[in-house]
């Protein structure tokens, strides 16, 4: 997996340097002071800036990462030449261990039938005193008492629209105290003093992805205050710790090779692709001071986003997520998986970037936000392939009847109108295996 | 048994008593092609009259019904889509007027608290003949910033902010002198209105709100107001010191389309939904709930000052769209009021929403005589006045515990329409075929 890991680094890397050299634009370089007041006074309006970026091309799409996924092999595992009924038939080739239905029921156990759910029994036909009053008030209390492991256990069932900032912000342990605003500003400064490359590919992918959206494009200015800080943030690098991924290093002119001349760029570690962006909009939807906006975001990166984009075994990473949801629906919904794959459509195509993107921009934001309540609560991102699972479940009837990949896009193309908790619940825990 | 007198049960303007008669056949005729000849045409049993043909349901412009209606002749179950004088609120100078003069009464009706629920249009002078007034007040007040709104144009044009007498000096010498002034077409009227300088911005950008509120007549006054409108959004970042920038403070759509920024493909709206998500997400669901309340203040109280002025004819009926500016202490205020909103869509969702909102208002106005007239909700609109107030509860409502009071409108609430209004025609059918 590593190995991997570090082929794919150095294609990206390569991807940004032959870039940086076409348009003979450093990789970094300090800003005159003109332009550093001007930046200043922009802040809060970077959104208006329309610099020429049509040279600038996303690094990558999460396509290509999908084609080095699927050609992912351990040449230590002999699959053996005969087919049988145990052959996986999906795109992942890699044999982690995946959970089945049965273990994912005992795992996201409170997602079950006889436990009530903010996404399905708030709805105006439940009346509130049945579920809804009682489990604002447990919120609330838990906000009082501060209790970080309490809220992760209680947002399992859902966080009232009204308490979510707060809660998230307990269960990432994100409190804001003058050193993070400090820290915030740090990062601010270094933006305005310095440009990088990889700011005119943030600002590519906010203009392609979220300013295009019909929702989040009145977040356009804080995605970029988010977004310029974020790269310039070092401790960010603290993450490759736990991350298969290495931060890609770059020379300081002339000194290709000489490691003590070598930084890490961008200096947080990231490289930005095509969709990145959408990370943080949900989140402008429930944190409105920048500072507070940044640290929820860097803390929901290192902690799970990160897993989304980078090769590893780990159960949450998206290698493992890929596998987990061909392999419940190649075990669970058999003639749809083959159907499918009959005519071209191998789904892991179609879902694959719903899973990347965990599903921004393609739910509608408050189905979004209880998802990500359940992200957090159990701590997994594994709830992305069931759901990714589910979506095809429910769309079974039509997707039968296609015959083309085209047309199997066309079936899942919007799923803006999907409500995910009843989806999820009758998939876990209502459908007969 | 008696019933105890409240209002839930009173029939919403259906003729009592007398079956009503079932049209099997509907002629229609509109001068508009847009979103409102998609649903009339793909109604079950309407079909289209052209040109001097017979009609039962007209939804004209207004040129049509400022020459036709007064030697017009309608049978009793003829429609027709405006109200005669209807500029008694949608022309800002008469709203004005007819604002003042209600809130003048309640006051001494009610006293000054109840008057002071008329507070949401911000400060008004019809010009010329306020100017000595307007004057006095902007004296009282310097360095605020004023806006200038033609009385009868729409879609933002001739608009413009001031903060010196000196600018509308200038303006008035440039209007005298104008060439462009035809003779036939008389001295424009404008009003000066106090511009709300701490406009509510959400991703530092102002907005304001689209809300329908569809009228079936104003004696008695009864009012429908839909679940769905929307936030349209300024292009630009909010900020006082580019008074000239039309773009800035203009929320029209109609202008926001001729900014150099404008993506068409962006539409620069959000459905109410996710306005009233957003809200309770960063205030709370208790300064939400206070907000929509205030909100219904406004369509109420608007109505209510022209009850008497309008000319209630019972052929008529009016779908209108309220512009809505919320300012930073999420208090409410009436920017106007239009007879004919827009219909045409600018995306898709939009297509949604108004192709809804038209079929729900045809519900409403139930050509075809399947309403029984005591419905409080019909697809996506909730009686909101049916001479009265209107309650959520069902049943007699307790009339002595007011405070429990909480009034049938949803707005940016959840829109199952379709699923009530299945369950509702099919009641309906089965209450038909019932015997007594």
């Amino acid at each position: 997996m590593r190995k991997a890991q570090g082929s794919w680094e150095k294609r990206i890397l390569k991807s940004l340097n032959s870039m940086c050299t076409e348009l003979s634009i450093p990789l970094a370089r300090k800003r005159p002071v003109g332009e550093q007041k001007e930046l200043l006074n922009k802040w809060n309006e970077m959104g208006t800036d329309e610099p020429d970026l049509s040279l600038f091309r996303p690094v990558y799409a999460p396509k290509d990462f999908l084609e080095v996924l699927i050609n992912l092999r351990n040449p230590n595992y002999e699959n053996g030449d005969s087919l049988s009924f145990r052959t996986h038939l999906g795109l992942i080739q890699v044999p982690l261990k995946v959970k089945d239905i049965p273990e994912l029921k005992e795992c996201f156990v409170e997602l079950g039938l006889n436990t009530g759910q903010l996404g399905i029994d708030d709805s105006t036909q439940v009346p509130p005193e049945l579920f809804e009053n009682e489990h604002v008030r447990i919120g609330q209390k838990v906000l009082v008492q501060q209790d970080s492991a309490a809220a992760q256990q209680y947002i399992r069932q859902g966080s009232p629209t009204a308490l979510r900032a707060e809660l998230w912000a307990l269960i990432l342990n994100i409190s804001s105290q003058p050193e993070d605003i400090l820290y915030y500003e740090q990062l601010k400064t270094n933006v305005i003093q310095h440009d990088l490359l990889v700011d005119s590919l943030i600002y590519k992918d906010v203009k392609l992805t979220a300013s295009n959206d019909d929702y989040y494009f009145v977040f356009e200015d804080y995605l970029y205050q988010v977004l310029l800080c974020f790269s310039r943030d070092t401790s960010v690098l603290s993450h490759f710790a736990y991350n298969s991924a290495s931060p890609p290093k770059s020379y300081i002119r002339g000194k290709l090779g000489l490691e003590e001349y070598a930084v890490f760029y961008p200096p947080n570690g990231v490289i930005p692709f095509h969709g990145f962006s959408m990370y943080v909009a949900p989140l402008c939807f429930l944190y409105h001071e920048p500072y507070k906006l940044y640290q929820i975001f860097r803390e929901m990166y290192v902690r799970f986003f990160f897993r989304l984009h980078s090769i590893s075994s780990h159960p949450s990473g998206i290698v493992s997520l890929c596998l987990l949801f061909e392999t419940l629906l190649q075990t669970y919904l058999p003639q749809l998986f083959y159907h499918l794959r009959e005519i071209g459509a191998q789904p892991l195509r179609i879902s694959f970037k719903w899973m990347v993107r965990a599903f921004s921009g393609y739910l509608a934001t408050d189905q979004l936000l209880l998802l990500w309540d359940r992200i957090l609560g159990y701590n997994s991102l594994e709830i992305l392939a069931v759901l990714a699972a589910a979506v095809f479940a429910f769309r079974a009837v039509n997707l039968m009847e296609v015959t083309s990949l085209a047309a199997a896009e066309a079936v899942l193309a919007d799923l803006s109108t999907l409500k995910v908790m009843p989806l999820l619940q009758i998939f876990l825990f209502a459908t007969v295996t | 048994m008696s019933r105890q007198k409240n209002q839930s049960y009173k029939a919403h303007g259906l003729p009592k008593g007398k079956e009503r008669e079932q049209r099997t056949l509907i002629r229609f005729k509109t001068t508009l092609m847009n979103t409102l000849m998609d649903v009339l045409r793909h109604r079950p049993g309407w079909v289209e009259v052209k040109d001097e043909g017979e009609w039962d349901f007209y939804w004209c412009d207004v040129s049509w019904l400022r020459e036709n209606f007064d030697h017009t002749y309608m049978d009793e179950h003829v429609r027709i889509s405006h109200f005669r004088n209807h500029y008694e609120l949608t022309r800002k100078n008469y709203m004005v007027k007819n604002l003042k003069r209600f809130r003048k009464q309640l006051e001494r009706e009610a006293g000054k608290v109840e008057a002071a629920k008329c507070d949401f249009f911000p400060k008004t002078f019809e010009m010329p003949c306020e100017y000595h007034l307007f004057v006095e007040e902007f004296r009282k007040n310097p360095g605020i910033t004023w806006i200038m709104k033609p009385v009868a144009r729409s879609q933002g044009k001739g608009i413009f902010l001031f903060r010196r007498l000196k600018d509308i000096m200038d303006w008035r010498k440039d209007t005298k002198n104008s060439d462009d002034q035809k003779d036939e077409i008389p001295v424009e009227n404008y009003v000066a209105q106090r511009y709300v300088e701490n406009p509510y911005l959400i991703g530092g950008r102002k907005f304001d709100l689209r809300v329908y509120v569809l009228v079936m007549s104003y004696i008695p006054l009864r009012a429908w107001l839909y679940r769905d409108g929307f936030a349209r959004f300024s292009n630009t970042r909010f900020t006082l010191s580019s008074i000239d920038d039309h773009y800035v403070h203009l929320t029209n759509v109609a202008v926001q389309k001729t900014s150099p920024d404008y993506h068409p493909k962006k539409g620069c709206k959000w459905m109410l939904q996710r306005f009233r998500q957003y809200l309770a997400s960063k205030h709370g669901p208790e300064a939400v709930e206070t907000l929509f309340s205030d909100m219904d203040n406004i369509f109420i109280k608007s109505l209510q000052s022209v009850q008497k002025v309008i000319i209630s004819d019972k052929h008529c009926f009016e779908l209108y769209g309220y512009d809505i500016l919320i300012d930073q202490d999420l208090k409410p205020w009436l920017l106007e009021v239009n007879a004919s909103p827009s219909l045409t869509a600018s995306s898709q969702e939009d297509y949604e929403l108004k192709t809804c909102l038209l079929e729900d208002t045809l519900h409403v106005v139930d050509m075809e005589a399947r309403l029984t007239g005591r419905e409080k909700r019909v697809g996506g609109f909730d009686l909101m006045w049916n001479d009265g107030p209107v309650s959520r509860e069902e049943g007699p409502s307790d009339l002595t515990g007011m405070g429990n009071f909480v009034p049938n409108t949803h707005l940016g609430c959840v829109n199952d329409r379709k699923e009530q209004l299945r369950q509702l025609f099919r009641s309906l059918q089965v209450q038909k075929k019932a015997p007594g």
